[in-house]
């Protein structure tokens, strides 16, 4: 039987707090605060001031969380803040919901999309985008709307082609923006 | 019978009341401060051609001309949130604070729930309870989607809601409390108030339903205010407009717990009747007069109950 008590265990049940670095991790694969702020700045280019005020936690495995408060450490419930970013795979994966939250300001790894390409992409579909000379992978993919540039969601970009990874109930099929 | 027959005395312009009780409510967002301004989000709307009107009484609580809220840009971007106009009241009542520890008792799907957060400038603690699993994964996914990060979720009884998780028997640990700020207790009622934008809540109204509900609500008021620090506030809302599910519950926690019932600012223009002292045989605290009623021809908004309570130091 399992010990659900192991601090060495990633335990699914529970919120467990994200070590503060490397040096401080107990449990083997999970990913420290410094490791995860220094992720998104170096992917995005965002201000890691965002996060100040911020606590990180494992749900499941590689399932990370962020939160604008404190809670004691585990904690057993259902939720806690906001799903960010999906580790324990060789690229991390970050959510729609996080790239809407925290990359307005990003400046890097960011696929600006025609009113057109925009529709698409929320309605979940895939496109040939041969244009895109940046980095392939996870890319924010964002659009202009009421004079600013926001971003719609996470696009995975590889050979040529953007895939929309907005969920299903997320999709939706909008105008298109003049 | 028509259950609104019976709160025909209550009223002040029957004819109105009724004809309001008729009238579909116009679909109403709430824009959402935590990922952009009003002002914003008002721009977008035009700039797609989604026809609104502002409200009198707050300038994010958007009129809807004739679209639903979930297919334009804004809502997309969760800017918008689908919430009717008078459900707008009970946050204002509490009056959250950044930083602050609040609990809204009985949260999915979240309409309320993610107005408090953006209130609370989305830092701090705020728990969202309800005791439905199902409903819960709606509260979730209303939140993430309106960028909200300062919410742990819980699936309890509010009755006898466990502050366990939050660390309450240890609390020399980091992070660990045991009362919170502020409470919403927008409570499970017979809903009346919503029969302009489900009529069907009137053809299954039965008295039987209202005296167990009032059971309940009592219990999670009870516990509300137990877990409430001294001088916090508590707001005890609903949609009905039966004192049994109202003044009655107040009067009965006024009793047994150590609260008040207090004033609250009601937004200017936006119009109200206060609550009720008799009902039938009943005779009720005089403080319940505090409480806010809200009949949907006052303001051409659906039906609500408002009271606000203060946790005695």
């Amino acid at each position: 039987m399992r010990d659900e008590t192991a601090e060495d265990e990633n335990w699914g049940q529970q919120f467990d707090r994200l070590p503060a670095t490397s040096d401080d991790r107990v449990v083997e694969g999970r990913p420290s605060r410094e490791e995860l702020i220094d992720w998104w700045v170096e992917r995005f280019d965002i201000d890691p001031e965002l996060f100040e005020g911020y606590t990180f936690w494992e749900k499941g495995a590689g399932k990370i969380w962020a939160f604008h408060g404190e809670v004691v450490d585990p904690i057993q419930i259902e939720g806690l803040g906001m799903r960010i970013l999906r580790t324990r795979q060789r690229h991390w994966k970050p959510s729609t919901n996080a790239v809407q939250r925290f990359c307005r300001d990003a400046t890097k790894n960011v696929i600006e999309l025609s009113p057109g390409e925009a529709k698409a992409f929320v309605a979940g579909h895939d496109q040939q985008l041969d244009w895109w000379d940046g980095d392939w992978g996870y890319l924010v993919a964002a659009h202009e709307i009421a004079g600013e540039r926001e971003p719609l969601g996470v696009g995975l970009y590889l050979h040529g082609e953007l895939r929309s990874t907005v969920p299903k109930g997320r999709q939706e099929d909008l105008v298109e923006l003049d | 019978m028509n259950p609104l027959q019976r709160y025909a005395p209550l009223v002040d312009d029957e004819e109105a009341f009724f004809e309001a009780c008729e009238r579909p409510l116009p679909s109403v967002v709430r824009v959402n401060t935590i990922k952009t301004t009003v002002a914003r989000a008002r721009e977008a709307l035009d700039d797609e051609g989604v026809a609104y009107e502002p409200t009198d009484w707050h300038p994010g609580i958007l009129k809807l001309e004739d679209s639903s809220p979930g297919t334009n840009w804004p809502y997309f971007h969760g800017w918008l949130h689908g919430q009717e106009e008078v459900s707008a009241l009970p946050a204002i009542a509490l009056d959250p604070q950044p930083g602050e520890k609040v609990w809204d008792t009985c949260a999915a799907p979240g309409s309320k729930t993610t107005q408090i957060a953006a209130m609370m400038d989305d830092q701090g603690v705020l728990v969202g309870n309800d005791n439905n699993l199902g409903r819960l994964s709606a509260l979730r996914h209303n939140a993430e989607r309106l960028g909200v990060t300062n919410l742990a979720v819980t699936n309890q009884d509010a009755r006898n809601f466990s502050m366990k998780p939050f660390g309450e028997r240890n609390l020399d640990e980091s992070g660990s409390f045991e009362e919170f700020d502020r409470v919403l207790v927008d409570a499970p009622c017979s809903c009346e108030g919503t029969c302009r934008k489900n009529p069907d809540v009137l053809d299954e109204w039965h008295m039987g339903h209202v005296e167990s509900v009032a059971g309940i609500q009592k219990g999670i008021l009870r516990r509300a205010v137990q877990v409430t620090k001294p001088g916090g506030t508590v707001v005890y809302s609903t949609c009905t407009f039966a004192p049994e599910e109202n003044e009655a519950v107040l009067d009965f926690v006024l009793e047994r717990e150590d609260c008040e019932l207090v004033e609250w600012d009601v937004p200017d223009g936006f119009e109200t009747s206060p609550g009720v002292t008799e009902w039938e045989d009943a005779e009720y605290d005089p403080s319940v007069a505090k409480a806010r009623r809200v009949y949907p021809h006052q303001n051409d908004t659906g039906g609500f109950f408002t009271a606000k309570l203060e946790v005695d130091a």
